[in-house]
């Protein structure tokens, strides 16, 4: 039977969050279902390098922490988990969490990994251009870790009617994670585009987590939020047609106001009119919010119309070296140190003829976030940090080093020299035809 | 008086390209906002921070305007150089704007 109202609540807004809200949400919250988001840009890419050293990995890293402390009480309060911690590897986290249910004592307990996203061997180097530099991607043919397209909600339906009872996705677009519960459960038609539309708003509204519930929000007395500490993580409650409410538990810090919901919405969106997803190009421009209590928010007015067929596929690749050194300066010529330490860097790399693709002197206290019109602060203490990009990882080690011999060979009374390289991951995304890539499912079961 | 005063924000990022939402407090500051926060303003406060283009949309139903800003990361989350990557504290930055409400 229809059920006349479900209940989604949202466990995780990035990969390291906070696993207590997700535990209290499943236990207290009435739930149907939990989703936790856990999958940014880049991620993906990290995972696949993890995967190519060891076939069994590249899924999320706190995969087994989280399933440890919320399996037992979503079997025991009949929530369905739905996660893209599948990451690169959904099949390998299905697996291990069937391997994991049945360590725990729960018995018959379906998993289903959704992939398919992994497009890899499908690019086609001759036409494809970045979206974001316009360079081709032959460019970076030989360097590219992982090509992922952001899947729609066909994959996680398929494993829901499949009855599954946890799933675990690789690539999907956020809001799709939460829009396939509510297509599922009330039988929207994949082409009822203002219900997908409006489905789509309450994920993103959701996606990450704490943001909605007052998380990232507080500041001075125009922006007071409760009990940081122990932030709630939000519920949205929807009926068949759409309408909802996002709330979060009563005991929990945070507070959902419209103002939380505000930033939220508009949060990482460009025209508020066209949200691209791989099932409905979502228009969030009408929406209203209303309290109905307090902590109690309905949303309104989304809507949205057909897609473009096409799947956004991100890129990553490896890219050079990042360098990031840094020292300190104190006392009331700080700020003249720095920048005479600044200069002796510069001829440094001169002298030693050390190419960097890309260099940035920050002063960290004054200039490091925003450069314009820092010119007549004054901190009594300030840190220098020197980030360049390099081709090889030898030229990022060499300027690090410049850095750190300031100790000895630079301006008085420089401390606390930090330093470190890494290899960039670069992530650009392109287009492909959405019909060139279908969803795969396979089931555990413990 | 700064943008603090009518106005609260928040980043986003994807690639290059930042958002930043610039939501009344008050709906009924929303014509002084939408009439002072303009986009030449903007990108003339905002200076070398942001390399590409500024476009403003306007969502009435919020009382916000969220503005899109194209090449304001060096490169993009991933490969950028900043201390902030994603161009997170930009939001903060944009409120220190001065706006003159007698204009």
């Amino acid at each position: 039977m229809q059920k006349k109202a479900v209940r989604i609540g949202s466990g995780a807004g990035y990969s390291g969050d906070r696993i207590e809200p997700a535990v209290d949400l499943i236990n207290k919250g009435n739930l149907d279902y939990i989703i936790f988001e856990c999958l940014a840009e880049r991620t993906i890419a990290l995972a696949q390098l993890q995967r190519s050293k060891n076939p069994d990995l590249g899924y999320d890293p706190l995969l087994e922490h989280r399933m440890r402390a919320c399996l037992p009480i979503c079997i025991e309060k009949k929530v369905k988990l739905i996660s893209n911690m599948g990451a690169a590897n959904p099949i390998a986290a299905a697996r291990r969490t069937a391997t994991l249910a049945k360590e725990l004592g729960l018995k018959k307990i379906k998993i289903a990994a959704v992939f398919g996203d992994d497009v890899k061997s499908m690019l086609d180097y001759r036409s494809q251009t970045f979206l974001e530099s316009g360079d081709p991607l032959s460019g970076v043919a030989d360097k590219i870790i992982s090509a992922n397209a952001y899947l729609g909600v066909a994959g996680i339906l398929t494993a829901l009617k499949g009855g599954a009872d946890i799933i675990l996705t690789g690539r999907v677009a956020d809001p799709a994670l939460f829009l396939a519960t509510m297509v599922h459960e009330f039988g929207w038609s994949l082409d009822n585009y203002p219900l997908l539309g409006t489905g789509t708003a309450l994920g993103h509204l959701m996606e990450c987590a704490g943001q909605v519930c007052g998380g990232y929000f507080a500041d001075g007395a125009n922006k007071i939020v409760p009990d940081l500490g122990n932030l709630g993580f939000p519920i949205a409650e929807v009926t068949a047609d759409g309408s909802f409410y996002i709330t979060k538990l009563k005991d929990s810090g945070g507070m959902v106001t419209m103002g939380t919901c505000k930033e939220q919405l508009l949060y990482e969106v460009h025209d508020p009119s066209e949200y691209l997803t791989p099932d409905v190009i979502a228009d969030f421009s009408g929406i209203t919010f209303q309290v109905l209590e307090k902590d109690k928010v309905q949303v309104s007015g989304a809507t949205g119309k057909p897609l473009t067929g096409k799947l956004k596929v991100s890129i990553g690749y490896r890219d050079g070296y990042s360098a990031d050194a840094q020292i300190s300066y104190g006392g009331s010529s700080a700020i003249q140190r720095a920048n005479m330490a600044i200069d002796i860097i510069r001829q440094r790399l001169k002298v030693r003829d050390l190419k960097t693709a890309d260099i940035l002197f920050d002063l960290i206290g004054v200039n490091s976030l925003f450069k314009e019109g820092t010119s007549n602060i004054h901190p009594q203490e300030v840190r220098l940090r020197v980030a360049a990009k390099t081709r090889t990882r030898e030229e990022a080690e060499e300027l690090v080093n410049e850095v750190e011999t300031l100790y000895t060979n630079g301006p008085a009374a420089g401390g606390g020299v930090s330093r470190s390289v890494t290899e960039i991951i670069a992530v650009q995304s392109i287009l492909i035809d959405g019909d060139k890539v279908t969803p795969k499912i396979a089931y555990f079961e413990s | 008086m700064t943008l603090k005063e009518l106005a609260h924000s928040r980043t986003g990022d994807k690639g290059d390209t930042i958002n930043i939402s610039v939501i009344a407090y008050d709906e009924k500051d929303y014509p002084i906002i939408q009439k002072l926060v303009t986009t030449a303003q903007v990108k003339k406060f905002l200076g070398n921070t942001v390399q590409g283009e500024i476009r403003r949309y306007d969502v009435p139903s919020l009382g916000a305007l969220n503005f899109v800003m194209q090449k304001a990361l060096r490169g993009g989350v991933t490969c950028s150089l900043r201390l902030d990557k994603h161009g997170k504290t930009l939001s903060s930055i944009l409120l220190e704007m001065p706006i003159d409400s007698n204009n």
